[in-house]
């Protein structure tokens, strides 16, 4: 069975975003597998871009310093490969079109199902261009996540019908960031959505407490952080598991029951 | 696949926030295009703000000191804001205007399309606010009082590499956050598809003007057009009217800093890969596996590790020749064509200066060359005078 359709299977989601390589891969492995412990149910993994245009500043920061590490696509594979020997949850690539294209797209999604990859999301990638990289997903068995805006409108039916996994709702405008006020944007999004296309709704961009998240999870079938996590990864360097893995913990609780 | 395509490049890769603004957008560029009000407008602010046409100018004593091709400058510094920036900004201004925006924003590196957008908005009643890198900011400082005279507020953009780049990338999250009000005034032949083609048809008045002001003077086509190429709006502009006249070469001048063979370049097709950043598929300075290369020029208007799709194609098709220019090369023809015909270039121009000054002499005497020369050079003098070790307190 696709990994992606367990995301689901265990009540409300929730999906911890967390930049590979961000303090080091070493650590990333480690959160990788102890916030999969803790409840995460899909996780998504930032493969780190020198200019990622969809990012506000925590996540833009953790890709400086991933790549002043000296991260690569091929060292976030091998330590995936570890990963895999002892973990089974599903996985998620968050990147940008360059760093894929530039790996070589057939190499980069057959690397991708060799060391359990389940979905890939590419912000600068929208309906239009996903021919660009679908034909190699599609050969892999990797699923390309598709995204919806506050601004999509018109088109979330027509990206809605051809969905596959999940569809990833942003939640507002803008970048990526913690904001103190979660918008009701998504709520009509989710119902446009679900009117062509019977397929889970993760919402991101923005959540970053247990009330937020399980506010968000009376409408959404999923929870997407990142700017919350990494600024705990930020704040405490390589000590930083035991508080991530205890956030996780908490926001899972926050959306499971509802 | 996504409209805008030259051959493979171009497209539209940007995130799902922009994508309705992008085809909103390319909708309101459809109908005013051909509107007779739109068009008379913008016509008229050409004709009677930014002072077009501009002057073909035969530089006699250049062509003479060269001994071969004959050199005329199509001069773009003697339009209103002192560069080609202008034609652009006014086209889309206005256009912003006709779709109800209320704001602009806009990216800049030398500062000149920063200050042609405050200068438009200023005068069309728009907000303008304006990204720059930092770096850019602390050697164009002159510019960045100017958009402040002009009422624009200048963000000095902090992330990344502090350069172009970072300014783009800025303008485009800022976009991103509020696209209902706010057009995104894009200032090259970049990003996301429609902005290669809405940039390129307003700055082709370049060439149509070229091209009509050429045969009034000599009655033939050049041989040769030289433009320097940073995005490559400019270079575009001169070429877009004679890509179908086989017989005119047409040569693009990146920057190639302190060499090609160093990193410290920024000469996008000659030493970039194809790939896929800012909205579009096109040649980028980059490392292998695809981040983006942090590139050097004396020119900020140069220094970009991208170029329009178009350049691109025209590359691959071997329709336009690119050449890499460095930075003493430039700065020689800086202080060249101020010597020789009393016209200070701006430092991106002084690119194409070089070349035209490295080729005429091997040409014939009833031969011609065109050389863009897309902005003046007063914004450039400290630097050059930095790089001669001349400190200038003003």
């Amino acid at each position: 069975m696709n990994r992606l359709k367990q995301v689901f299977a265990n009540g409300k989601a929730f999906i911890p975003f967390i930049t590979a390589g961000d303090p080091s891969l070493e650590i990333t492995k480690e959160l990788v597998v102890k916030m999969a412990e803790a409840g995460a149910d899909l996780i998504e993994l930032g493969i780190p871009f020198s200019d990622p245009v969809a990012e506000g500043q925590v996540i833009q920061d953790a890709n400086i310093r991933a790549l002043s590490g000296g991260t690569s696509v091929d060292k976030i594979f091998d330590m995936l490969r570890h990963v895999r020997k002892t973990c089974d949850v599903p996985i998620a690539f968050m990147t940008y079109a360059n760093p894929v294209f530039a790996y070589d797209p057939d190499k980069f999604l057959r690397n991708c199902r060799e060391t359990g990859v389940d979905a890939l999301i590419v912000p600068d990638l929208p309906f239009e261009e996903k021919g660009e990289l679908m034909p190699f997903c599609l050969k892999y068995g990797i699923t390309l996540i598709s995204m919806i805006a506050p601004t999509s409108n018109n088109r979330i039916h027509r990206i809605a019908r051809e969905a596959q996994g999940f569809v990833y709702c942003v939640s507002s405008m803008g970048v990526t960031g913690v904001r103190e006020n979660i918008s009701n944007d998504a709520k009509e999004m989710i119902k446009l959505v679900k009117e062509v296309n019977n397929i889970p709704c993760a919402v991101g961009f923005g959540i970053s407490t247990p009330e937020q998240a399980s506010r968000v999870a009376e409408f959404a079938d999923g929870v997407i952080v990142g700017s919350a996590i990494v600024k705990i990864v930020e704040r405490y360097g390589r000590e930083c598991v035991p508080h991530v893995v205890e956030y996780v913990r908490m926001m899972k609780n926050a959306v499971k029951v509802i | 696949m996504a409209k805008g395509r030259f051959g493979i490049y171009g497209g539209q890769y940007i995130p799902e926030t922009l994508m309705n603004a992008v085809i909103e957008l390319e909708e309101a560029y459809e109908r005013y295009k051909e509107d007779p009000n739109f068009k008379a407008e913008l016509d008229s602010l050409l004709k009677n703000y930014a002072g077009r046409p501009s002057l073909l100018y035969f530089a006699e004593k250049m062509t003479k000191d060269l001994g071969g091709a004959k050199i005329y400058l199509k001069r773009e510094d003697l339009n209103h804001t002192g560069s080609h920036k202008i034609n652009n900004v006014l086209g889309q201004v206005l256009l912003a205007k006709y779709m109800g925006k209320t704001r602009v924003i806009a990216e800049t590196g030398a500062g000149q399309h920063g200050v042609a957008t405050a200068t438009a908005a200023s005068l069309l009643g728009m907000e303008c606010e304006i990204f720059m890198g930092k770096e850019d900011t602390d050697r164009q400082a002159l510019n960045v009082y100017r958009m402040k005279l002009l009422g624009a507020k200048v963000h000095v953009v902090t992330s990344g590499t502090q350069t172009l780049k970072d300014a783009v990338n800025e303008t485009l999250r800022e976009w991103s956050k509020r696209v209902k009000d706010t057009h995104y005034v894009l200032g090259s032949v970049m990003g996301p598809h429609p902005f290669p083609t809405i940039v390129r048809d307003f700055q082709s008045v370049i060439g149509r003007e070229v091209k009509k002001q050429i045969l009034e003077e000599e009655g033939r086509l050049p041989d040769v057009l030289i433009a320097c190429v940073g995005g490559g709006s400019n270079a575009i502009g001169l070429f877009y009217d004679f890509i179908g006249e086989p017989g005119v070469r047409l040569i693009g001048c990146e920057a190639a800093g302190h060499g090609i063979r160093t990193k410290k370049n920024a000469a996008t097709i000659t030493v970039g890969k194809v790939g896929i950043f800012h909205g579009m598929k096109s040649y980028f300075c980059q490392d292998e596996y695809g981040q983006i290369a942090p590139v050097y020029s004396i020119s900020a208007g140069l220094d970009y590790p991208g170029v329009g799709p178009e350049h691109a194609y025209l590359h691959d098709i071997g329709r336009a020749e690119y050449v890499a220019v460095s930075d003493e090369e430039a700065v020689e023809a800086f202080e060249y064509l101020s010597i020789t015909e009393g016209i200070i270039p701006a430092i991106e121009s002084a690119h194409a200066v070089a070349y035209a000054k490295k080729i005429a002499p091997s040409m014939g005497r009833d031969q011609i060359i065109v050389v863009g020369l897309s902005g003046r050079g007063d914004k450039d003098v400290a630097a050059i005078a930095r790089y001669r070790g001349v400190e200038i307190h003003e």
